[in-house]
Formats: structure tokens, C-alpha cells, sequence
């Protein structure tokens, strides 16, 4: 099934609904649909064998993602916040792309030198354009590739996504109902165009008969203005999105009546923030979604019910599901395994594996990582409880090994992050000479606080082993986030490194 | 065996579908008394008043033996193996996340 149907259902569904809202353009689904013929059009003309999409996105994500597939082309939106030279990187991987840039990037994609790309067009003009083009209609093979996107690169080189017509229709018709919103349902949009979570907000709420509000750059002011303004039913946000939007609720008396979900995902959000939340907003059902570009967005989610139950609940096994992901969507299988293969029972700790029609596993250049059951190796470490609801701890390239022992920063992190000197914390692993890695933990206290290093060790040390109490705790302003918030460890990693170098510490004092 | 992802019309009336899940049994999928057919073939004859029950834009039909279509387009007539309707596949709702 290709991403088109979807709009074309939407379209005749319900032509006349409010499809998209961007800054001061405001197009019915019938509008977004016409003005993605002549956008196909106009990519058809230009002959390029790719789409590409460098800005912020609003408006344009949804109708760069349907004129591409309507020209039968794959799309891929791109970090307009990269330099120059990392961009145009990217842009040289893929096969003779037209590339469409709002007029702030047009220049950092270099018209002159793409080399294989020919074609820059600004979104202006693209838009006029297609406005008054010739309709393309062209139909896509289900089986091929849709969108590419690029992952953010914690590790070296950003590997190249493939996303097929069915990954994307598989998940959004499997966990979306059809026209399933209310009339006046809308919602606020604010993640990144680059990102999964982007292209599946845009696919999703289209299928459901959801008004998509757009705030492209984001700030909690505004988003707060925005729910208020557009009545807001529903918005998704990354864990620092949610810091900000709860640290402007607690100034002001804002009740945001209109709405109904509030989902958080993208990167693991610390379970005192999850708390302030559920309190501020008690009308508010939270939703937390966790999935992987890979997994074309969302495999599990711990839905309004979940959270309810988890925060009144006096069973600590269901109290703590609030640190969980809930459980698999429709569609998807999970399975812990251990290093070996073997597939684990509940509340063992091992690497989960997924497998559905959603999941893509599939690289540009590379091409299809799953085995031959078809399962996707996520490496995330993760547990399952006898419930089935699933816990994420980490990636597995983030564990540290000291003294022979495994031991997961998230571990760590979920304690600390409890401490009430403790606003913000990542732990890392540091080259040791005496235990091959030494535990390092990074700690952001709330301002005006100076924790006392000693008392945040012994805290870990009285709930945890003592192998895994920090070996050095140090301070910081800030961590090092991405776009989602994901806690840049190899930034963090690298600063300690240099900061040893300079300062040349004592031997790291054993902790037994 | 149909392949998945084929888009069907009814003969008969405004139905389309899109097949989810092949299966042997969608080789006589009928809609409103009559064979569905490759989307862009011409109408033609009569809705059979005995299939003439409609389907629901955007829902799922199943049958028993795993077969699954999904309608793209709602029409006047009943979505059949045969003579024996297909089932709506009911959905439990998922909070919107996205």
C-alpha cells in the first residue's frame, strides 16, 4: 500500500476539514492533496531520481512527503541544523536529488558543488509552482522505498534508513483509525521534520481527521499560546520539550483545558518530570511512545490508563510501569534475547528484539539487517515484566565494563535523577588503568544547589552495589543533548577525557 | 493468490478496496453479488439486493482463513468470499502518539 492512499482516503473522506495549520497558511485535506499533484509535477519535470528537504518544516513536510510519492520518488528531510559542509555530505549520498530548501539554507546547500544533484529549488517557489503544475500521478511499488532518513549519529557516520511504502501504511493503518477524531480534533506538532517522528505525526493525524498544527521552531511560551489558540487536542513532545512546557506551567496559571494527550517519547524521560507533569495537567492523559527510526516510529506505548494506575498504584510492581514503555502496538512481536540468542523470560535483562510489517531494518548501501526470522536486533537493553509491559535501559554500546562487570548507566541514571540535588545526570564509562573503565557520574544539580560529591556516592552505594556506586562524580551546567534530547555520551566522554589530560588526577580511589 | 497491496474495484458500486493480507480465498472476493475487479475496469450490472448491507470507509474485512482488505472507498454493496460476508476486524483504540 503507498503513503498516497492514505491522503487520497483523507481527501475523500473529508475534503473540507482543516488539514494543515502553518503560520498564516491554512490548507483544507482537499487543498494538501491538489497542491501534492502539482508538487509531483513539478518533481516529475526536474527529472531528479530523489527528493530531499532541508528546513523547518510546517506545511512542507506533509507536502514534500505526498508530492515525492506521488511522483514515485523516495523523500528524505534533512537536519537543517547541520553546517554547510555536513549537509551537502549528506545530499552526495543520495542518487540525483531534487532538493527543496527554505531560503535561510538554500545557500548552505550549495547549488554549485552537490555534484550528483543538480536541481535547488527554494520552498517558495516550489510551492508557486506547484500551485499551477501539471499533476503527476505515478504508483509507487509497496515495496519500495518511501522515505530515507538519516539517523543522528551518536556513532560515527549517520547511517541512511530505508522506510518502504508498507513499513509506513503497515504502521499507520495498524495503529491508527481511519477518520477516528473528532471534528474538531487538532493537533500541535512541534518535533523535528528530519526525524520519524516527524514523517509519522504528519502520516498519522492526516489518517485519523486531525487538524495538524504546526510550530517548527519550538518554545513552551508559545507552545502553551498555540494549545490555547488552535484548542489543541493532542501534542507530542521530546523529554527537554516537556522540562520547559512544565517549568512554564509552574510560573503561570495556565490549565490548557483543551487537552486531551499529551504523548512524550524520543529519548527517556526522568521519572520526576513524568510525576510534576501527571500533577500539573490532572485532565491530561500521557502517553509515552517509544520506537526507532528503524521501526517506522512507534512499537510500544504506556497509555493514560497505564499512567493512572502506575502513579495511585501501592503494588510496586505496577508503581513502577510509570518508568516503562508500556506494551507492543498491534502488528509488532518483541523478544529479549541474551548475547548468546537464547530468548529470555520475563524480568530478565537482555536486548530486545522486534519484528512487524512496520519494521524496516533496512539500509541504504547495506541492506536489510534482519535474521532470518525476520526479527530486528534494536540494541537497546530492555526487560519485559510478567505483564508484558516493556523497560528500556539504554543503548547496549553505551555499558560500561568495570572490572568485568556489566553494568548499565540507566541503572544509575534512574536513581540519581530521584536525588533532589540531582536535576539532570548522565553516567558514563572512562578509560581506567586499574578497572579497564571507571564509572563516571555526570551530574546537573538545580541552580544555586552544590551537592556535596560524597553524599550523591553513598546514595548509590546504599541502594545498588557497591561495584556500581560512581567512582567520580562531577558537575556540570548542562549535558550535551540532540535534537530529541538524547544525551550526547561521546561528548561527555571526550570532554572528561581532555579534562584528565589537563589535569592529570591521582589514581581514581577504589570503591571495593 | 492475489498480491498484497493490489487495489480492487466493485463492478457494481462505489466500493474499493486495498488487500492487506492475501490469502487463497480473496480469488473470489466478491462485492455486492459481483467478482471485484483491478481498479479502472468499467462498471458493470446490477448490486444484488441480497449483498447490499455496505461497508465502512477505512475499516478492516477479514475472513477465517486470515485474508484481510481494507476499505478505501465505501460502496452500497457487501464485501463477500463467495457468498459468506467478510467480518469488520475491530480495533482497539490506541491513544494518538504521534
Amino acid at each position: 500500500m503507498s503513503i498516497s492512499l492514505l491522503l487520497e482516503m483523507a481527501a475523500s473522506g473529508n475534503p473540507d476539514r482543516t488539514a494543515v495549520v502553518s503560520g498564516d497558511t491554512r490548507l483544507t485535506t482537499q487543498q494538501l492533496s491538489e497542491l501534492a499533484d502539482g508538487g509531483a509535477g513539478v518533481i516529475a519535470a526536474s527529472n531528479a531520481r530523489h527528493v530531499v528537504y532541508v528546513g523547518t518544516g510546517g506545511m512542507m513536510l506533509p507536502l514534500l512527503i505526498f508530492a515525492a510519492a506521488r511522483a514515485g520518488l523516495a523523500f528524505t528531510p534533512i537536519n537543517y541544523r547541520l553546517s554547510a559542509e555536513a549537509v551537502q555530505m549528506l545530499i552526495r549520498r543520495l542518487p540525483d536529488p531534487l532538493v527543496i530548501a527554505d531560503s535561510p539554507y538554500v545557500h548552505a546547500v550549495g547549488s554549485d558543488n552537490i555534484g550528483a544533484g543538480k536541481h535547488v529549488m527554494d520552498s517558495e517557489a516550489f510551492v508557486a509552482q506547484a500551485r499551477v503544475a501539471e499533476p503527476a500521478a505515478a504508483f509507487p511499488d509497496p515495496d519500495a522505498t518511501a522515505i530515507v532518513l538519516f539517523t543522528s549519529g551518536t556513532t560515527a557516520q549517520p547511517k541512511a534508513v530505508e522506510l518502504s511504502h508498507n513499513n509506513l501504511t503497515s504502521y499507520v493503518t495498524g495503529t491508527v483509525e481511519f477518520d477516528s477524531a473528532e471534528p474538531k480534533d487538532a493537533a500541535l506538532i512541534c518535533v523535528p521534520p528530519y526525524h520519524i517522528a516527524g514523517v509519522s505525526a504528519a502520516l498519522s493525524n492526516l489518517y485519523a481527521g486531525r487538524t495538524m498544527v504546526y510550530l517548527p521552531v519550538f518554545d513552551a511560551e508559545e507552545w502553551v499560546r498555540l494549545i490555547d489558540a488552535e484548542h489543541v487536542t493532542t501534542a507530542t513532545v521530546v523529554p527537554t520539550m516537556l522540562e520547559r512546557i512544565v517549568t512554564v506551567l509552574e510560573r503561570g496559571d495556565h490549565r490548557l483545558p483543551s487537552l486531551r494527550t499529551l504523548a512524550y517519547g524520543g529519548s527517556k524521560a526522568g521519572l520526576p518530570l513524568v510525576r510534576r507533569a501527571l500533577e500539573l495537567l490532572p485532565q491530561v492523559g500521557f502517553v509515552n511512545a517509544y520506537g526507532l527510526t528503524e521501526t517506522s516510529s512507534t512499537i510500544a506505548v504506556l497509555t493514560p490508563e497505564d499512567h493512572r494506575e502506575a502513579q495511585s498504584a501501592s503494588d510496586p510492581a505496577v508503581a513502577r510501569r510509570l518508568g516503562s514503555v508500556g506494551r507492543p502496538v498491534p502488528g509488532i512481536e518483541v523478544q529479549i534475547r541474551d548475547e548468546n540468542g537464547a530468548v529470555l523470560p520475563p524480568d530478565q535483562t537482555g536486548e530486545l528484539f522486534v519484528r512487524g510489517e512496520q519494521v524496516s531494518g533496512r539500509y541504504a548501501g547495506v541492506g536489510p539487517v534482519l535474521d532470518a526470522d525476520g526479527w530486528f536486533a534494536t540494541k537497546d537493553i530492555a526487560t519485559l515484566d510478567a505483564d508484558g509491559y516493556l523497560f528500556i535501559g539504554g543503548r547496549s554500546d553505551d555499558t560500561i565494563i568495570r572490572g568485568g562487570e556489566n553494568i548499565a548507566p540507566a541503572e544509575l541514571e534512574d536513581l540519581l535523577i530521584q536525588h533532589d540535588q540531582v536535576r539532570d545526570v548522565a553516567v558514563v564509562g572512562v578509560d581506567d588503568p586499574q578497572w579497564g573503565q571507571a564509572i563516571v557520574a555526570v551530574v546537573v544539580p538545580p541552580p544555586g544547589v552544590h551537592p556535596d560529591p560524597e553524599e550523591l556516592r553513598e546514595y548509590v552505594r546504599t541502594r545498588l552495589r557497591g561495584s556500581r556506586t560512581p567512582d567520580r562524580v562531577v558537575f556540570r551546567d548542562a549535558l550535551p543533548t540532540g535534537e530529541t534530547g538524547k544525551v550526547l555520551r561521546r561528548q561527555i566522554v571526550e570532554e572528561l577525557r581532555t579534562l584528565e589530560r589537563v589535569e592529570r588526577p591521582a589514581a581514581v580511589e577504589s570503591s571495593q | 493468490m492475489i498480491k498484497n497491496g493490489t487495489r480492487l474495484a466493485s463492478q457494481v458500486c462505489d466500493t474499493q478496496v486495498i488487500v492487506v493480507r492475501s490469502a487463497d480465498s480473496l480469488d473470489d472476493l466478491r462485492c455486492g453479488g459481483a467478482p471485484m475487479v483491478p481498479l479502472g475496469t468499467d462498471r458493470s450490472g446490477e448490486l444484488d439486493p441480497a449483498f447490499a448491507d455496505g461497508n465502512v470507509m477505512g475499516k478492516r474485512y477479514v475472513d477465517e482463513t486470515g485474508a484481510e482488505v481494507l476499505v478505501t472507498k465505501a460502496g452500497a454493496g457487501t464485501l463477500t468470499i463467495g457468498r459468506t460476508a467478510l467480518s469488520l476486524k475491530e480495533a482497539k483504540p490506541l491513544p494518538a502518539s504521534d
